[in-house]
């Protein structure tokens, strides 16, 4: 079982014309995610790998019955392809671009709120739930993900791409396989954060644990902890927090735009102290989140 | 990109609101002065007035003897090549107004206080209830009604309360026309005339918008322009230069630390882990750096050569995520090839090589061509990290 979406879920491409989606599109259809439509406006009539391609999201929509869709446009189109589908009633939207300006998300974000519309990124490479559903690049070619992930009761929320396939190779190499993996994005606002989805996981049954990457920066981790306090959220976190040497480092962006302590907040201290009293369980190395999880299934 | 106080005024002033009369100078001649002056850095970076960046002056001698000792001098560590010189203004009452935007609630926020020329943050947390704070939408703005509940609910009325709503509505305007993410007056003075003026103001423009607003990216690229955030090091430099070859993926993205530790580690997130891994496990790195999104043969190649050709450096680690996009066979000819190039023998250098996934096989022939062993994705980053540590360690007793 699986968040968001399974292997029914209807998925559409926006941008499947280009180099990187036609790649990554051949990858979730082998992979077995449902694959039903591609939209790129004045491409209609091609195909891409046996995907019909439409020139409107709408077209797509009433063909297919699209659902989901994977938006791989250029940051300045994202807005566009982003209103589009969600004005078709797409309810699952996954944008992959990086350095998406941030009126532009925040805008998206606005009409996808009202509309019950969920957003994944900007800035990720999707999400997979293993054996079941892959949206986007997530861990890359289907031989790598088969590797790396293997289903189970262990959910994965990360800041960082690369680190949510790391991490569920981690916990696979240790026999321990997992529900969904979500690469939340690296902007400092996403549509998705670990706020939005640790509910998710929790009334999601086949989840028993959360293990989540966190980076320095913004508010999200700080706020989590204020969450499973205030709600009750019984499912067990346990949470990396990459970065430490960051602190001593204000003002300077690392990698992702959200990386950046600022003055005295965002820090890996101050996230960890939150999360302990919060109990949450923070694994100081990253193997230790091996035995973290092992001791709470 | 952090716009310079007198650039962000010009914003202001285009918008209709108030700023004090000055004029910017990055020479005495043939200047002339309201009198009295201050006279302002003009650097990017808050706090000025405490690091004598903000000075009065009363007289015309004055004035020039401290734009003369202002001008090319160093204040927060930012060299001044311009000052703004400002009348002064007799003032009654200063306000706090700012817009950013609230990562959480996912919206734009206005915050207000009858506070100003105060750290906004600190007042926030020691008396909340001095600060209003209201969320509004980037498809309408700040409408001047939630502004005036705002200020009316700080128990400001009159005209007051209507010239400072509609100063904060515009403020909004300003902060999504321009596509900032900070836009502050701070302080917005009431001046005993009765008049409303903003005596300081910071405007943050989204980098990743600038393509939009060319009139600030064209300010950006000024020549000699003061950029905020940390200055670079040389060795940093040249490591973006190596980053700017070609358009192939990352391999750059460098901070230089004083340790013996070479890293050439990525993507971002697995860069931070194997950073703190290596100090963790007593290691001293010589540097960050990012590697990802499949980078060239030529990057990896040079990125390694310049990691190698920094004083003390003997061993690099090599170690990323599990990769997708990016290919083990490039990685390891990239570094090879460095090594190679360096005048050094890749097995003795290589203290660890932990990069799994994508094309790992042929990746992994080449590197044990060269008698470098490599880890297998069941070594993670961290064991990976202590490995190359105990190498760099073990070499160094030998040694």
């Amino acid at each position: 079982m699986a968040i968001l979406a399974d292997q029914d879920t209807r998925i559409i491409v926006q941008g499947i014309t280009g180099r990187e989606a036609v790649s990554f599109t051949k990858d979730m259809i082998t992979y077995g995610s449902k694959v039903v439509a591609g939209v790129t406006p004045g491409k209609g009539g091609q195909s891409v790998h046996g995907v019909p391609v439409y020139d409107t999201v709408y077209q797509a929509v009433k063909d297919h019955g699209a659902e989901a869709s994977v938006i791989s446009v250029p940051p300045a189109m994202i807005k566009g392809a982003a209103l589009e589908a969600l004005s078709h009633g797409i309810r699952l939207l996954v944008l992959v671009a990086e350095r998406v300006p941030r009126k532009d998300t925040v805008d998206v974000l606005e009409v996808a709120r009202a509309q019950g519309a969920v957003v994944i990124g900007p800035n990720t490479l999707g999400m997979i739930s293993p054996h079941n559903v892959k949206i986007g690049m997530a861990g890359g070619p289907v031989e790598n993900v088969r590797r790396a992930y293997m289903p189970g009761p262990v959910a994965v929320a990360s800041r960082s791409g690369g680190m949510t396939t790391e991490i569920a190779n981690l916990l696979t190499s240790h026999g321990i396989g997992q529900s969904t993996c979500i690469s939340v994005g690296g902007d400092p606002i996403v549509g998705s954060n670990f706020l939005d989805l640790v509910p998710l996981f929790e009334k999601d049954p086949d989840t028993k644990a959360i293990v989540l990457f966190c980076e320095p920066g913004g508010v999200i981790e700080e706020r989590l902890s204020e969450m499973v306090l205030s709600d009750g959220i019984r499912t067990p976190i346990v949470a990396f927090v990459a970065g430490r040497f960051v602190d001593r480092m204000p003002g300077v962006r690392f990698g992702h735009a959200a990386t950046i302590v600022e003055g005295k907040k965002g820090t890996t201290a101050g996230k960890i102290e939150h999360f302990r009293r919060a109990g949450i369980h923070v694994a100081e190395g990253l193997d230790d989140i091996v035995s973290i999880v092992k001791g709470l299934l | 990109m952090r716009l310079l106080e007198y650039e962000s005024k010009e914003i202001l002033s285009a918008k209709g609101i108030p700023v004090p009369k000055g004029l910017v100078i990055s020479s005495l001649d043939g200047a002339s002065f309201p009198l009295p002056a201050f006279i302002k850095a003009q650097i990017p970076i808050g706090g000025r007035q405490k690091a004598g960046g903000v000075v009065m002056a009363r007289d015309k001698k004055e004035a020039e003897a401290k734009v003369t000792h202002m001008l090319f001098s160093t204040v927060q560590g930012y060299y001044v090549n311009k000052v703004l010189i400002e009348e002064r203004l007799d003032v009654a009452q200063e306000f706090y107004v700012g817009i950013t935007y609230d990562t959480v609630a996912k919206q734009p926020i206005a915050i207000f206080s009858a506070e100003g020329g105060v750290d906004i943050e600190a007042l926030a947390q020691e008396s909340p209830e001095k600060v209003q704070k209201r969320h509004f939408s980037v498809r309408t703005g700040l409408p001047e009604y939630k502004a005036r509940e705002m200020i009316s609910f700080s128990g400001i009325g009159g005209k007051t309360l209507t010239g400072l709503s509609n100063i904060f509505s515009r403020l909004a305007t300003i902060f999504l026309e321009n596509d900032a993410f900070i836009a502050e007056i701070n302080p917005l003075a009431l001046t005993k005339e009765g008049k409303r003026v903003a005596l300081d103001c910071h405007l943050e423009i989204d980098d990743d918008a600038l393509y939009r607003n060319l009139a600030i990216a064209e300010k950006g690229r000024e020549p000699g322009r003061i950029q905020g955030g940390r200055s670079s090091s040389d060795f940093e430099k040249r490591a973006a230069e190596i980053d700017n070859l070609d358009q192939k993926g990352v391999a750059g993205r460098l901070i230089e630390f004083d340790g013996n530790l070479g890293l050439i580690i990525g993507g971002g997130g697995a860069s931070l882990t194997a950073f703190d891994a290596v100090q963790r496990h007593g290691g001293r790195p010589a540097n960050y750096c990012e590697i990802g999104g499949n980078p060239s043969v030529l990057k990896t190649k040079e990125l390694t050569k310049h990691i190698l050709s920094k004083p003390g450096v003997e061993k690099i680690a090599v170690i990323m995520n599990v990769v997708s996009n990016t290919r083990v066979d490039l990685i390891s000819r990239g570094v090879i090839k460095g090594i190679l190039e360096s005048g050094k023998d890749p097995s003795e250098t290589i203290a660890v090589f932990r990069v799994p996934g994508a094309w790992e096989a042929e990746g992994f022939k080449i590197l044990s061509k060269y008698g470098v062993e490599c880890c297998e994705r069941t070594t993670s980053i961290d064991e990976a990290a202590r490995l190359g540590v105990e190498k760099l360690k073990w070499g160094e007793k030998r040694g």
